[in-house]
């Protein structure tokens, strides 16, 4: 393991913590602008968590270990895979042992074990939204394994730096099965971190919240711990899009290291964009109802498929 | 995709597009909105039409990709628009299946497709031949559109969105069909249309609606059933 693979894991890991609550904070900022209103500061994201680990931590009556032990476990997934994703060099050495389809298990063990601690006590809300995330995840899971499938297919490895790397090195040309499999990823990334056709990340009160509804019994350093966690899993998944679908600037395996530090303003670039373009999808679409969402993620994994079915036989 | 040219590229974006408005059409509601799916339809149709006949110099190709303008995507539409108005039906009756359900079926129609297309292609010599597979599956998944909707307006869209995908299948495999020939099936979709559209008429008056549900039952039966 040479020390340029220790740096990019570890800059990573440390831009990826640090960066996730700021990304949060620009998409309300710009949210709120798009609305004609005035915008919360950049910094209130992190302002809340601080807020929060200086609390005193209740825990329901009755609550298991399990309900204590959930935070910890969804931060810690969380962190492991924005280690593995690639979002500024791909000199990563974690990615030896997890590939792309070990990410969305990765993923999949922090929303278990969400809904596990919802469920954990028993109130009426927890147990609701514990069973409306499973059902936009298993919904949502097949769509995310094919778009992951088309880009290794294209590239012949599910290895996530090989695949950034294939992608970002080959030629350009239309390629119709990555624009249908970048609309897919799109809808999956809406439905999973509870943005707005499917759930209104700015609500407390609904009866159709889902993400809200799973972290209604948590206070203090737990509930910092899960926010802190949802804003890393919406920060790992513009990673994971930009991975696939706009890698280029990542520093490549043959690069000079110098070149580490020109990816990290080019990241910010693109995440300033993708924030800006997530408020705007938010601004203007209209929450579904929830019995409308298995559609929306049909059709998301409808076009996965399609994407796949088009590369198979066109080869593009 | 390296060492491809442009034009294919384009064209191989254009059957792809073909493909994804096929699917679209299967799962709109609104019959407004799927005449104009099919307007975007003839549109790909007629941009791949005009890539082909560049790519191979053939002059007769230019004149259908002008009939395709003319036809599919100005006329036609502009007709049914009209009948939609006059008759006043804007949005179909639930379809027959979801939405999902007919969206996996449909997947399975392009897999079975592509599988079918597999030997043609083998066999055409064109650079297009890849795109025989997605023309078969135009076809079948406008069948499925008919088999699912109740409304005739509806049916007659899928009718036509057949159309294009066998003239798209014409196309990839053969660089098109004699000029003779096209010329007669172009005629032969206006005659229909406006046959059908005095059909709509005619059927409403008889059942008040243009749910083609009326139609399974015959008029002993239905006398039959009143008298019980």
């Amino acid at each position: 393991m040479r020390p340029i693979g220790i740096i990019t894991q570890l800059l990573e890991l440390i831009v990826a913590l640090a960066a996730a609550p700021l990304f949060v904070g620009w998409i309300n900022q710009c949210r709120a602008w798009l609305q004609n209103r005035s915008a919360p500061s950049l910094w209130l994201p992190y302002r809340g968590i601080r807020k929060l680990f200086h609390k005193d931590a209740v825990i329901a009556a009755g609550a298991s270990p399990l309900f204590r032990l959930a935070p910890y476990m969804v931060f810690a997934a969380m962190v492991v895979a924005a280690g593995i994703i690639p979002s500024m060099g791909t000199r990563l050495p974690l990615t030896q042992v997890a590939d792309a389809i070990a990410l969305v298990g990765l993923l999949a063990t922090a929303r278990v074990f969400m809904s596990l601690a919802a469920m954990d006590i028993g109130t009426a809300f927890g147990t609701l939204g514990a069973r409306r995330e499973m059902m936009v995840g298993f919904l949502a899971e097949p769509a995310l394994l094919m778009v992951i499938f088309v880009a290794s297919l294209i590239s012949a490895t599910t290895a996530l730096p090989a695949i950034t790397e294939h992608l970002a090195t080959q030629s350009l040309g239309l390629y119709p099965s990555l624009a249908f499999t970048a609309v897919a990823f799109l809808m999956v990334l809406l439905a999973e971190n509870a943005r707005i056709p499917v759930d209104n990340p700015a609500t407390h009160l609904e009866l159709t919240m889902i993400h809200e509804a799973l972290l209604l019994e948590y206070s203090a350093r737990h509930l910092a711990l899960m926010e802190w966690a949802a804003a890393l899993k919406l920060f790992n998944y513009a990673c994971i899009g930009f991975a696939l679908f706009i890698p280029w600037g990542v520093s490549t395996r043959g690069s000079a290291p110098v070149t580490l530090l020109a990816s990290l303003p080019l990241l910010v670039a693109k995440l300033a964009v993708a924030g800006a373009v997530l408020a705007l999808i938010e601004t203007v679409s209209a929450k579904l109802r929830v019995f409308r969402a298995p559609e929306f993620l049909a059709t998301a994994f409808l076009f996965a498929v399609l994407g796949l079915l088009v590369h198979l036989l066109l080869g593009a | 995709m390296a060492g491809v040219s442009l034009d294919l590229q384009l064209l191989n974006l254009c059957a792809a597009l073909l493909l994804l408005l096929s699917f679209a059409m299967l799962s709109q509601r609104r019959i407004v909105n799927l005449v104009n799916l099919l307007a975007l339809q003839g549109a790909v149709l007629f941009v791949a039409t005009l890539l082909i006949a560049w790519r191979t110099h053939q002059a007769h190709l230019y004149l259908s990709a002008g009939l395709t303008l003319g036809l599919k995507v100005l006329l036609l539409p502009y007709l049914l628009h009209r009948l939609i108005r006059r008759l006043q039906v804007y949005w179909d009756a639930e379809p027959l299946l979801n939405i999902s359900g007919t969206m996996l079926i449909g997947v399975l129609i392009v897999v079975f497709s592509f599988g079918l297309a597999q030997p043609i292609s083998a066999l055409a010599s064109t650079a297009t031949r890849n795109a025989i597979g997605i023309a078969v599956a135009v076809v079948l998944l406008s069948f499925l559109t008919m088999i699912i909707r109740r409304k005739a307006m509806s049916q007659v869209v899928g009718f036509l969105s057949m159309e294009n995908g066998l003239f798209f299948g014409a196309m990839s495999a053969t660089y098109g069909m004699p000029m003779v020939v096209e010329f007669g099936v172009a005629l032969d979709v206006l005659v229909a249309v406006l046959v059908l559209g005095i059909f709509f008429f005619q059927i409403r008056e008889q059942f008040d609606s243009l749910d083609l549900h009326h139609l399974e039952s015959l008029r002993e039966d239905a006398a039959a059933r009143r008298a019980e």
